[in-house]
């Protein structure tokens, strides 16, 4: 398996739901899907591609919300960057920690920084600003 | 879940947000039934320090002095990870020889790591032999440290494009000898524990990880390859020197705390077999040659990685063109490896879970990027750390005086 295969694969599979996707080099894949097939995509990365969860890094951009999703295929030491656009005034997406515990910190994070709503998140519970901050104050937003 | 678990439950030991066993305030709650672990639970937050949104207010050159800061122990994988992430956006080919110097601070600290968690593992377990053996052969690979940066820790090698200093080629003599002697020292260390029945009987079975639960939990590091998951980012995303050099991926099937630490103490090996190659590959290379001088960053996005002693680290980072990162992103290895407490620990008793919380060597500096705080208005009961230091030790003494007088 390549980086070009996978690449290939995704492209099949998900065509409708791609908006851009492109090998920024062998080891580096970049995938722009639309919100809601987003568990979907994450399910098939996991069960047929044997990726491995690795983090989601979230910002703030003129876009919107935007996080990557970064999954790695360690047979081939192929990171995939899975990306989702949110509108700023509507920034919800579906939880992925029912179909991975990996994910469950992470998106409470991004929760807490970025005032992103997962959808479905088995726990919201304040992961690292418990007693902190204050209700509502999102430090990484950019007003 | 968690008030189920609560009726059927007697007592709640809290663990930290100070304790021994922690170099970081961090706070667990074992649910006990007796002697038994239930469940656990884990609160953190006492100190959040914000590194990700201060990498956004510093140069790049500035960046790689904050985030060697994120951790004290692994301070040299943070400005590996970042170093690879900027050369993905700005295109950059590094020199051998800084190759060859970044690899011998990497396997410096994984060494000086490893060590220092054997030192404290043998702690927990009431073998204060192991932990001065292990931390007194430490002191070697800080002066090597020393030797080749200046600095003890915080080595502030780094750069984009290469390196900070070079490793003059007539110092390697010198250097070699130091490494011997670890390497000699070692031996030693790894035959003294991998061979005590005593730990082998406190050890063996316990905290155990499958193979499914770390990749249920995405576990790194050697807490997954003491499992029989053999992921290492040197290996499966190469970077610096590491595809320049022979060497092999450490591994153990049972996935308890002996195999974790059988993989740390035959990583040390390899990892001085690393940097003796690397010394060599340095007197092929033209002193000197430490940098590519890199001009400006493009706009773009990058992620870099790299393995550091307790697993892979990943930095994300979004560049606009200016000097700055726009976006900093950092995942340190034990952010994915502490939740697997929920799965080492239930099911143990008191005195094995605070080698079981220890075998995937916890970090929380790199957990929470975070500082402290104490609640005074908790009225629960506390056995406090002492007394579950010695819960471990006195375990591990009954073992002794039992396997004595056998015969």
């Amino acid at each position: 398996m390549t980086g070009a295969e996978v690449k290939q694969n995704i492209e099949s599979k998900w065509s409708g739901k791609i908006s851009e996707i492109g090998l920024k080099s062998e080891k580096r894949l970049f995938v722009t899907i639309s919100p809601e097939s987003l568990p979907e995509v994450a399910q098939y990365l996991f069960d047929d591609l044997k990726c491995r969860f690795i983090t989601a890094s979230a910002l703030q951009s003129k876009r919107g919300f935007e996080i990557y999703y970064h999954f790695s295929v360690d047979v081939i030491g192929l990171i995939i960057n899975v990306h989702v656009v949110l509108p700023e005034s509507k920034p919800e997406v579906e939880s992925l920690a029912n179909i991975s515990v990996a994910t469950n910190w992470i998106e409470r994070e991004m929760h807490e920084l970025f005032g992103i709503i997962f959808l479905n998140h088995p726990n919201m519970e304040k992961l690292i600003s418990e007693g902190n901050w204050e209700e509502g104050e999102y430090p990484l937003r950019k007003n | 879940m968690k008030k189920e678990t609560q009726k059927t439950i007697n007592t709640i030991i809290p663990i930290g947000p100070y304790h021994p066993l922690q170099e970081e305030p961090e706070l667990f709650k074992l649910y006990c039934d007796g002697e038994s672990v239930k469940d656990v639970e884990w609160i953190t937050g006492y100190n959040h320090r914000g590194i990700e949104k201060l990498s956004e207010s510093k140069t790049f050159d500035q960046v790689f002095f904050l985030v060697e800061r994120v951790c004290g122990i692994c301070s040299t994988s943070h400005p590996f990870a970042f170093a690879n992430c900027m050369e993905e956006i700005a295109g950059v080919e590094i020199p051998d020889r800084a190759k060859y110097i970044r690899s011998i601070i990497g396997e410096l600290e994984r060494i000086h790591s490893h060590l220092l968690w054997v030192g404290l593992a043998g702690h927990f377990l009431g073998y204060n032999t192991v932990f001065m053996w292990a931390w007194k052969y430490r002191e070697p690979v800080l002066d090597l440290f020393e030797m080749i940066s200046g600095n003890r820790n915080s080595y502030a090698m780094f750069k984009i494009g290469g390196v900070r200093r070079d490793i003059e080629n007539d110092k390697i003599p010198r250097m070699r000898e130091v490494l011997d002697t670890v390497k000699s020292k070692t031996n030693m260390l790894i035959g003294a524990v991998l061979d005590d029945p005593v730990i082998h009987a406190r050890t063996k079975g316990v905290g155990v990880l499958t193979k499914e639960d770390i990749i249920k939990y995405g576990a790194l590091g050697p807490a997954a390859r003491a499992s029989g998951v053999p992921i290492d980012v040197r290996r499966d995303d190469p970077y610096a020197a590491y595809p320049l050099v022979d060497w092999k991926v450490i591994t153990a099937e049972e996935g308890d705390v002996f195999s974790k630490a059988k993989v740390r103490l035959l990583e040390l090996l390899e990892s001085i077999s690393i940097i003796e190659q690397c010394f060599e590959g340095l007197k092929k290379e033209p002193e000197g040659a430490i940098e590519t001088i890199v001009k400006e960053i493009p706009a773009g996005i990058g992620t870099g990685r790299a393995e550091a002693p307790r697993g892979e680290v990943f930095h994300f980072v979004e560049t606009d063109g200016s000097n700055y990162p726009k976006r900093h992103k950092i995942r340190a290895p034990s952010y994915m490896n502490i939740p697997t407490f929920k799965k080492s620990c239930v099911g143990q008793s008191i005195s094995d879970a605070t080698i079981a919380l220890a075998a995937v060597d916890p970090c929380y500096c790199c957990t929470e990027r975070m500082g402290f705080a104490y609640d005074y208005e908790t009225k629960e009961k506390i056995l406090n750390g002492k007394d579950l230091l010695k819960l471990g030790q006195v375990k591990t003494k009954a073992i002794r005086a039992k396997m004595e007088q056998e015969p």
